[in-house]
């Protein structure tokens, strides 16, 4: 059984006997995995390639289900309520808790427009609270004082750095509760990293953040909580110092000081 | 001979022939379009675009109503196998899926249909459509040519929207955007460079073809904009003017290859000059 620390933030998310299979898969991909979110922290999943972190993290707005015949049993339950639900409204869900991708993903559209993408679906309509809205969410993506003056320039233009807070930016924009960040800078140079990093502590004042990362420096840099898995299961939830200094499994141990991996 | 010098010599060889073999299609093409400038830019005067077509012999007489007969035709079958094309490309990359059964099907009939001779679509839509009517009609021209366009542009469709990343299309998912907003807002503007160009690649394709059309909208010597009546075009008329007798209608005839030539050139260089544009930025 996996070691789970207490956590003492309040729980947003509460994952409970949760395994996932994708389709055509007879054995589970994610087994049986429990695991609370604290609200307004950093939670990181780290493990080697494989072990399922990446797949745990679209399951926390459903993604799988664009690609048919992947399963999902146990609950996940979001503020109470259990997201694997069928009648769970997957575009409210998906409002509520964004995506960060591995790869920036800028729209082939301008910046402005990029940013405004989710408000626009939401029904926002009204010109001045849309810049309003634009630039609260660039400010807040720290790219303001950057592209401020040219938001009508195509946001395919930027550098992979600032389409990568563009698209933290177009995420924000909605106010979303939860942001899931899937290798967010595994395609970016050093600098881009820092700012990103950066970032990610400064977005939890308002977002609980979840963030699946190779990089152990980067889990221990920015996240309260970190959580290693490995070939599909959880193997320890602990707060991030002490998983990194005193891991309580021998496996973690193994991992974290590069014995495997 | 050692075995050195005989490679160097056979590479000579090969060299040589492959090199006179691509100069030769050069040539043709360029002895094609040089006849082809010639004869049609003498018989090319302003009356071609004002004047309709006149018994041989009678001055003066020109193509007004081959032309606008043939902007009709190619209009009218943009206007069904352009959307049409675009919604089945749409099904088989957003919908249908890379390995669908039906899209699968789909794909393979569509490119059975684009090698399918053009004379035969015409006979399909001379039973289908002229035979029942019992008269040749524009309408029949222009379902004929849109049932020739109809497998281009769904195949380039179908392919520059499989281009576009699917991470692109996740990510607007990610935001909480239903399906169809994706497709139409996302999508569509990632690929939209390659499927205008695929659109006009298959006019250029659509507006040279004669054979459907004999069968179809057969030709008309007078003006008529009457897509319920025979309607002239210019590949049937430069066909009838190019195998008559008369010495002015033969000009007539290379004047219509010219102006045919032109457009499927000029369209086929702005799609080839798009794509060279837009994929560098």
């Amino acid at each position: 059984m996996a070691t789970i620390c207490e956590v003492t933030h309040d729980h947003i998310i509460e994952v409970n006997d949760f395994s996932f299979y994708y389709a055509g898969s007879d054995t589970p991909n994610l087994k049986h995995v429990n695991m609370p979110i604290g609200k307004g922290a950093v939670t990181a999943l780290i493990g080697p390639s494989g072990c399922g972190k990446t797949t745990l993290l679209r399951c926390f707005n459903r993604m799988h289900d664009l690609y048919p015949g992947n399963r999902y049993e146990g609950e996940i339950l979001f503020e109470g309520r259990n997201i694997l639900d069928k009648n769970e409204d997957l575009i409210k869900l998906r409002t509520q808790i964004g995506m960060i991708f591995q790869k920036p993903t800028p729209f082939p559209m301008s910046i402005y427009d990029n940013v405004a993408y989710g408000l626009r679906l939401k029904g926002i309509k009204d010109k001045s609270e849309l810049d309003g809205r634009v630039e609260q969410a660039l400010k807040d993506a720290a790219l303001w004082k950057e592209v401020g003056d040219r938001l009508k320039s195509p946001g395919t233009a930027l550098s992979g750095g600032q389409q990568q807070r563009l698209c933290i930016a177009r995420a924000v924009a909605v106010e979303p509760e939860v942001l899931l960040f899937d290798e967010p800078t595994s395609a970016l140079d050093p600098i881009s990293t820092q700012a990103i990093e950066e970032l990610i502590v400064k977005l939890k004042e308002k977002v609980t953040i979840i963030i699946v990362t190779h990089n152990m420096q980067q889990a221990a840099r920015v996240s309260d909580y970190t959580a290693f898995m490995y070939l599909g299961e959880l193997i320890e939830l602990g707060v991030t110092e002490e998983l990194f200094i005193t891991p309580k499994e021998d496996m973690t141990e193994q991992y974290i000081t590069g014995k495997f991996g | 001979m050692n075995r050195q010098n005989r490679r160097i010599l056979m590479n000579k060889v090969v060299m040589t022939l492959s090199s006179l073999a691509a100069l030769a299609g050069l040539a043709f093409l360029f002895w094609i379009l040089g006849v082809l400038l010639y004869k049609g830019f003498g018989a090319l005067h302003w009356d071609i675009f004002t004047v309709d077509m006149a018994p041989p012999g009678r001055e003066p007489s020109g193509l007004r109503n081959a032309l606008v007969g043939q902007l009709l035709l190619v209009v009218g079958a943009s206007v069904i196998g352009v959307p049409v094309g675009v919604l089945a490309g749409t099904y088989l990359s957003e919908y249908g899926g890379r390995h669908g059964k039906l899209a699968r099907l789909i794909r393979d009939i569509s490119d059975i249909m684009m090698s399918a001779p053009s004379i035969v679509i015409g006979a399909f839509v001379y039973a289908i459509m002229v035979a029942p009517m019992g008269h040749f009609s524009g309408w029949a021209g222009i379902v004929a040519l849109a049932i020739m366009m109809l497998p281009i542009v769904l195949r380039t469709t179908d392919d520059m929207l499989q281009l576009v990343p699917g991470s692109l299309r996740e990510a607007a998912i990610a935001l909480g955007a239903p399906k169809y907003k994706v497709i139409m807002q996302v999508v569509y503007r990632g690929a939209k460079v390659g499927m205008l160009t695929g659109i006009l690649l298959s006019i250029a394709r659509i507006a040279g073809e004669t054979a459907p059309l004999l069968f179809t909208s057969f030709s008309n010597n007078f003006y008529s904009t009457d897509l319920n009546h025979p309607i002239a075009s210019l590949t049937v008329t430069m066909f009838n003017y190019a195998t008559s007798p008369f010495e002015d209608w033969i000009d007539l005839g290379w004047a219509a290859a010219l102006i045919l030539t032109l457009f499927v050139l000029g369209s086929n260089i702005l799609g080839r000059y798009i794509i060279r544009t837009k994929k560098g930025k």
